[in-house]
């Protein structure tokens, strides 16, 4: 660990901006997400605070030079306090001609365009469908281009390394890193020490691609720079004080479930089936063995819930992980849940739907699947993360509310939020209390569906517990016995109960806060997920300039805080982006009969601040 | 509930629990059930210790019956559940009771996968080609021209055979037994019991209501002798009222023959010895069907190999001799981490 300081400039006519947005793209093979990883790692490491969004195509390599298949990473960091990837990027990195032309809409006039000139060859402008090349005609006039040959440069940086021609120009997006480190004076060793470790057993690939790294830093350092490109320098944020790391949504999911389970002391039982973007949570807990995790690929997702309930029956605590279309499927097996009264969590990382959608684009309209989405009546425990690192908070939650009222639990992630990275302030684990599980043993009076009369949660009981075997199944229970009931009266006594359980969670967790603005008054910007960032920064800026608007964020989706309806009644207004066409909107409507206004998007990318700035302006205008 | 406590030796009555019995009277499951507890108090594990989990059907309402722990859980995917309690707790004696329909229809697809996973549990498939639940439609195992309420002209589509699928799922142990064989009944579960890693064992069950004698042209005592062999390892496969027939291999041909003992100058040693641990041998036994063949009851296959919960925890082992488990505020730590001071 090191403490960073501002690095100096190194030349005297290094410019000072507040912040910059970057966004990289290329071929989905040419590295794109690991330049922009290293980029943030470096830029965390200069103090700056940042936000990142990577981009991906649907297919893993689609043919090269396709539009469709750009791969694109944007990282916004800078002095002030980041909240999301940015609107318009300032800096556009484009490695071959389809990268320009998809991304190119979205760069703000004069800003600065590196491209790599040796890729704009008629084939490879042809597939990107070009009629004319963009470097000679005046596509880039509104742009300040900055044409470099990287790929032969490329190449000749590696000609020591006896690398072929194919593996050489796969060390351009080093080159192309080093050039921009030299822009925004970053230090170049932790990249190195990452290509070194990175490339342990391949020696001469690690050596070339930091060839590479340095030979675009001494390109950008010695060429000649037309005139209008100056460096820049991006002085670190002022950050609360303490320690902080980089963290993906991830990362933050898989240690805060861990986190849960340790304070629950509870085994963690992870089983899952693979699909984009939820993956990645089944890859990182397979990775954390060592802690006494088990994970399992199970064979579909409906296995994938049942070997998790499987799990909390035996007791452990069962984790499963999907995208809405593998939620759908485990619908069934999370009513056996509900049905049986056994702690479940279900981590959903959203993506756009219907059906297969859009896999790799981001969507928050799971909602209604998530609490309302089963036969019957199914009450059970919603969450969602509003950021990367909120991931961890909200893993822990839904294992407490999961074991201590014996419920499944879903949480809700989005494809955004599992992808970027933000630095986080490293949390002082003493600060959570632990809530270690007491499974029954008892056998005076038992039955497996007497309940706690405060929580009104059933008892768990282990198999293996001497004295307390017992049956439970997904048919009603007497409320009496716990046995088999075919009692309509019954029926009803338990459905109310099961409803009564989870509504009494309302009073178990935290009353809404609002998160900036004033506790009432002309319009409450109201969001759930990860309109955290655009949200906040939109109603900070609007607060700047003197509007009347608060912001108020959910975790707890289902039951809500107690207190958020009287809450609510205190704004003129309510405005609810979401990027779906609608949903926390009716439910808000449903549970307390509030106009609420719904500010709705599915293009597949997170809000932009400015519309949901131009929003605010038209509800306080109206 | 009344609590009992276990005894020193274990009965089939300390196994019963206190439920009303609700399958329809003359059920193959009473015979079943009986046969279960009986294997069970034989084999000894305490109560607590043993875990019946099923799906839905007939079949499926066996765990309330059973003075152990139960989960009656949701069509066809008991199996899954079941790994999830085994990998959680590898202590735990784990039973599947499934029937045709949960098995191989809504949920043949988790069969195929916890016997190929070689998940140490025992499946029960309780086949009587017949979906009894739903009153009476055909199943994955019915003959092709069953008539049933949803079939009223016959049914199109060919049978799969159980003890065929198991084995090409990848069972290390596939054995087949009936309802009413007492005797055999049990000796086949505990040796399902005895084998490390997924066992799979057809029972024969008999739908008085809705698939009446569906099994009765190798099950009826008068002809069982003709139209059954039992089969065990490294005995000849003899059958008959006399034990006078027996199974033998055309190798020219690659397939199995009935023969006469004394007939075409067939001898005893012409009969192929039952090698359990012969996969295609089991494939080829399996196979057999009246009224060519009897119908082959007993181990049909048996080969130990790596158990899944065990490969599962190894590495869970492999990965903390690797890697210290450090607490989770040091985890928190790891890698890249910078200091803000001001």
């Amino acid at each position: 660990m090191a403490a960073v300081t501002a690095e100096e400039p190194q030349r005297a006519e290094r410019a000072h901006v507040d912040s910059v947005i970057i966004r990289f793209a290329g071929d989905s093979g040419d590295g794109v997400q690991i330049t922009g990883s290293q980029f943030t790692d470096t830029t965390a490491l200069a103090g700056n605070d940042l936000a990142t969004f990577p981009d991906f195509p649907a297919e893993i390599r689609a043919p090269a030079g396709t539009t469709f298949g750009v791969s694109a990473f944007q990282i916004n960091f800078g002095a002030q306090s980041i909240a999301t990837a940015g609107d318009e990027p300032d800096v556009l990195v484009a490695f071959n001609p389809a990268a320009l032309k998809v991304n190119l809409k979205d760069i703000h006039s004069g800003g600065l365009i590196i491209v790599d000139s040796g890729t704009f060859t008629a084939r490879n402008l042809d597939k990107a469908g070009f009629e004319n090349n963009p470097l000679e005609d005046d596509t880039l006039d509104k742009y300040r281009p900055l044409k470099i040959d990287i790929s032969k440069l490329t190449l000749e940086s590696v000609k020591p390394f006896g690398l072929t021609s194919k593996e050489g120009l796969r060390c351009k997006n080093f080159w192309t890193l080093g050039l921009v480190y030299w822009l925004y004076g970053r230090d170049r060793t932790p990249t190195i020490d990452w290509l070194n470790k990175k490339f342990a057993s391949r020696p001469e690939i690690a050596e070339a691609n930091i060839a590479a790294l340095n030979a675009g830093h001494a390109f950008a350092e010695t060429a000649e720079m037309p005139g209008e490109i100056s460096s820049y320098v991006v002085p670190p944020a002022e950050l609360e004080p303490g320690v902080y790391r980089n963290i993906t949504g991830t990362d933050a999911m898989a240690w805060g479930l861990l986190a849960g389970s340790q304070l629950a002391d509870l085994k963690l039982m992870f089983c899952s089936y693979p699909i984009t973007p939820a993956s990645s949570l089944l890859h990182a807990l397979a990775r954390l063995k060592h802690h006494d995790v088990v994970t399992f690929q199970a064979e579909d997702e409906i296995a994938a819930a049942c070997s998790a309930i499987g799990a909390s029956y035996t007791g452990a605590i069962g984790v499963t992980s999907s995208s809405g279309p593998g939620v759908a499927l485990k619908g069934e097996a999370i009513g056996l849940a509900i049905s049986t009264e056994l702690p479940l969590i279900i981590v959903n990382s959203q993506r756009a739907g219907p059906s297969t959608g859009l896999p790799t684009k981001t969507e928050q309209s799971d909602l209604y699947q998530s609490v309302y989405g089963r036969n019957a009546d199914s009450p059970l425990v919603v969450l969602a993360a509003r950021s990367p690192a909120d991931c961890f908070e909200v893993g822990i939650e839904a294992v407490r509310l999961a074991t201590k009222y014996m419920t499944p639990v879903i949480v809700l992630s989005d494809g955004y939020i599992v992808n970027a990275a933000e630095p986080w302030k490293i949390p002082n684990m003493a600060d959570y209390p632990p809530f270690p599980v007491k499974f029954h043993t008892d056998t005076e009076g038992f039955h497996p569906f007497k309940r706690d009369p405060e929580t009104l949660s059933r008892p768990w009981v282990k198999p293996g517990t001497p004295d307390l075997e017992h049956r439970i199944g997904g048919i009603e229970k007497s409320y009496d016995s716990g046995h088999i009931s075919y009692d309509a009266e019954n029926h009803q006594k338990m459905t109310d109960t099961r409803a009564a359980k989870i509504n009494g969670i309302a009073n178990d967790i935290p009353p809404q806060t609002v998160e900036d603005g004033a506790e009432g008054g002309k319009l409450a910007v109201v969001g759930w997920g990860s309109t955290y960032g655009p949200i906040s920064r939109a109603v900070s800026n609007m607060r700047a300039d003197g509007c009347d608007v608060s912001h108020i964020h959910l975790r707890h989706i289902w039951p809500m805080p107690a207190n958020l309806g009287d809450l609510l009644g205190k704004y003129e207004r309510i405005l609810v982006p979401e990027m779906n066409n609608g949903q926390l909107r009716t439910v808000l409507r449903a549970e307390y009969l509030l106009p609420a206004i719904g500010l709705n998007q599915v293009n597949g990318q997170p809000f932009k601040i400015s519309t949901i700035e131009a929003a605010i302006h038209e509800q306080l205008e109206a | 509930m009344t609590v009992v406590q276990t005894p020193e030796k274990l009965t089939a009555k300390d196994l019963t629990s206190d439920q009303e019995v609700r399958w329809c009277p003359g059920c193959g499951d009473y015979a079943i059930i009986k046969g279960v507890r009986n294997a069970l108090a034989e084999i000894g594990t305490p109560r607590e210790n043993t875990v019946f989990v099923s799906g839905i059907g007939c079949a499926a309402r066996f765990p309330y019956y059973m003075a152990t722990y139960g989960f009656h859980t949701i069509h066809g995917r008991a199996p899954a559940i079941a790994t999830g309690v085994k990998l959680t707790n590898p202590e735990l004696d784990v039973w599947v009771v499934t029937g045709d329909g949960d098995c191989l229809s809504i949920g043949g697809n988790h069969t195929l996968h916890v016997l190929r996973r070689n998940v140490d549990v025992n499946v029960l498939l309780f086949n009587n080609e017949i979906y009894g639940l739903t009153k009476g439609q055909y199943s994955p195992t019915s003959k092709t021209g069953t008539r049933s309420p949803s079939t009223p002209m016959g049914s199109v589509d060919q049978p799969v055979s159980a003890t065929e699928f198991a084995l090409g799922s990848g069972a290390r142990f596939v054995a087949r037994s009936v309802d009413t064989l007492q005797k055999h009944l049990p000796v086949v579960l505990k040796r399902a019991h005895a084998h490390k890693g997924a066992s799979f064992i057809e029972i024969f069950q008999n739908c008085i209501v809705y698939n009446d004698g569906a099994f009765s042209h190798f099950t009826d005592r008068k002809i069982a002798a003709d139209t059954q062999v039992h089969v065990e390892h490294g005995k000849p496969m003899l059958f008959g009222q006399d034990s006078e027939k027996g199974i033998r291999l055309n190798a020219e041909l690659q397939k199995l023959e009935v023969v006469t003992l004394g007939e075409n100058g067939v001898e005893e040693s012409d009969v192929l010895i039952h090698d359990e641990t012969n996969k295609p041998l089991a494939t080829l036994v399996a196979h057999m069907q009246p009224p060519e063949f009897p119908v082959a009851l007993g181990v049909i296959y048996c080969e130990e190999g790596p158990e899944f919960t065990d490969a599962v925890y190894n590495q869970v082992d492999a990965a903390k001799a690797q890697n210290k488990a450090v607490p989770m505020a040091e985890l928190l730590h790891s890698g890249h981490t910078w200091e803000v001071t001001r």
